[in-house]
């Protein structure tokens, strides 16, 4: 008892613990700091199990950079980590068998999911390894001629969707092949690769709540796209990527995507509802905020919005208790704003005030109302802080300011 | 003794065990964050926020940087008649570094003469932050500011022709 008051008395801004054996760590809403002085007085578990619960962490809203495991999959991969551990390629004893069986599932998985064919899955390290393949093949091409096309599906910073049927269509009629990124949008759009006439397609295990460290090119068989392998040694993959398939995280990519059929419709509606929550009541309270990217040809979970007269690295600062992410040259590591901001035409200004909420699977009402709260509380603060506001509210036109450049 | 050597051994596997991943701010030095923590002390309780009357004649204001490099800051300097400056003031666009930055330099001109505020320098600023290479720009840009208030304020107390 005594320890446990010397203990709280030392450690920073610590409330009432509640009981004494560890809850597991609360996915809570106030970030407190851990005090790092040796705490020499206490040597109790109790001790120490009060202090792990005392560090919560922060709300998860970058699901565009990454996405939490969905514990159906870790069901799926734990087997394959620590019993079924065998190598696919091993032709000679069943833990060869049973790890090829299962990776010829997930292929299933993945491949059902985009209406394709299994045999035209070829599993990699994710979605970049699968760009690069795809972008290789331009220099195998055998016609002079052979030009590629490559978009993305859905893009990762504004949430945009393409028209990826239109311009599938017109590639195949001017027969050029067509490759698309499609790893923010696969498992949450619904994707048809003969439908859409897509050549190529780069998928991403950890942007649709599997492992990381996996991914998946898939490649047409009909009529017949030719790539040139990036990593050449024991030919597996059909020679198109050798190296071990790693059976655990391929059989995560699978169940991730078996998961995401199964609950895409619905997610996409929960989805929509919060972001519609998010995107109102932030719209509703806070003047001057512009929605980035096209509001009709979008991905409802991807949200970019500037805060008009407040800096991006400052209003992420102010919602540390948020994980977010900014298009900010401030949050960059080479001071550069968001060129895809840039590019859409977005005023430098803006730019440097966007952030994007990414809304997921596992976001919770109360999530996206605590973080539009804080939000709009910082907003207003920091634009009371802001030079620009004033000018604003002083009716002064920023554009006919003459800056010093420096 | 015995007891006391297992228990420290115990505590410090489960302290390993336990202790959730740290956020990249905590794995910093002790100096470190201590320079980290002034960052976002003056961001959190920044002091002299705000604006002066830019119509008196004894205020100097600066207006420095460019909403296009998300970095705007403007400072402003109260003079005594002694040439004294007795307050100051500031609001900026930009990083928490940017914020940083002002604030301190709001504090550091309090007190001095025009000429003492003068002699602050970017490297100074930088140095009390600790702002690491990536975030210079933001020094530099407050002590332009401090100059650009300066020299408003000398602008100001010339004899103009035609005012009375």
């Amino acid at each position: 008892m005594l320890l446990r008051t010397a203990w709280r008395r030392v450690a920073t801004a610590a409330p009432a613990a509640p009981g004494p054996r560890a809850k597991p760590p609360i996915r809570g809403l106030r970030l407190r700091g851990i005090d790092l002085t040796p705490q020499s007085a206490v040597a109790s578990d109790a001790a120490i199990a009060l202090e792990a619960e005392s560090v919560l962490r922060p709300l998860y809203m970058d699901v565009q950079a990454t996405t939490p495991l969905d514990p159906r999959v870790l069901d799926a991969m734990l087997p394959y980590l620590v019993n079924y551990y065998g190598n696919p390629h091993s032709r000679t004893h069943a833990y060869g068998w049973e790890s090829e069986a299962a990776m010829e599932c997930a292929r299933q998985q993945v491949a059902s999911l985009i209406g394709a064919d299994p045999r035209e899955i070829i599993f990699t390290s994710g979605a970049t390894e699968s760009n690069n393949i795809a972008i290789k093949e331009l220099e195998a091409a055998i016609q002079p001629d052979t030009s590629l096309v490559s978009v993305m599906t859905v893009n990762n910073e504004i949430g945009v969707k393409q028209p990826i049927k239109e311009i599938g269509q017109i590639c195949s009629s001017r027969k050029v092949y067509f490759h698309t990124d499609a790893a923010q949008a696969v498992g949450k759009i619904p994707l048809d690769v003969n439908d859409m006439k897509i050549d190529l397609m780069s998928i991403s295990g950890h942007k649709i709540y599997g492992p990381k460290g996996v991914g998946a090119i898939y490649i047409r068989r009909r009529p017949r796209v030719r790539v040139e392998a990036l990593q050449s040694g024991g030919g597996q993959e059909r020679g198109m990527r050798s190296g071990t398939v790693p059976t655990p995280l391929v059989v995560g990519l699978g169940a991730a995507c078996e998961v995401a059929q199964q609950e895409m419709e619905y997610d996409h509606k929960r989805i929509s509802k919060l972001a519609e929550r998010l995107i109102q009541k932030i719209m509703k309270s806070l003047p001057d905020v512009v929605m980035n990217g096209d509001p009709e040809h979008h991905y409802p979970g991807c949200i970019n919005l500037s805060f008009a007269y407040v800096e991006g690295e400052s209003l992420l600062m102010a919602l540390k208790d948020v994980a977010l992410s900014s298009g900010s040259a401030c949050t960059s590591a080479s001071l550069e704003p968001s060129y895809v901001l840039r590019a859409i035409g977005t005023d430098e200004d803006l730019a440097h005030s966007s952030i994007r909420f990414g809304i997921g699977r596992f976001t919770t009402e109360e999530e996206v109302d605590y973080t539009v709260e804080k939000c709009i509380h910082h907003v207003k603060r920091l634009r009371e802080m802001s030079p620009l506001w004033e000018m604003v509210q002083d009716g002064i036109d920023l554009k006919s300011i003459k800056w010093t450049q420096h | 003794m015995a007891a006391a050597g297992a228990g420290r051994l115990r505590r410090a596997a489960s302290a390993l065990l336990l202790r959730a991943p740290r956020l990249p701010a905590r794995e910093l030095s002790a100096p470190a964050r201590l320079c980290h923590k002034k960052v976002v002390d003056h961001y959190e309780n920044p002091r002299n926020v705000g604006s002066l009357d830019k119509t008196s004649k004894n205020v100097g204001t600066g207006l420095v940087g460019a909403p296009a490099c998300g970095d705007v800051m403007k400072l402003q300097i109260q003079v005594d008649e002694k040439g004294k400056i007795v307050d100051a003031r500031f609001k900026t666009f930009g990083c928490g570094s940017a914020n940083a930055s002002s604030s301190l330099a709001t504090e550091w001109v309090k007190g001095k003469t025009v000429e003492e505020a003068l002699t602050i320098k970017n490297t100074d600023i930088a140095k009390e932050l600790c702002l690491p290479p990536v975030k210079l720009h933001c020094s530099m840009l407050a002590e332009d500011a401090i100059k650009a208030a300066l020299a408003d304020y000398k602008l100001k107390q010339e004899p103009k022709t035609g005012e009375a």
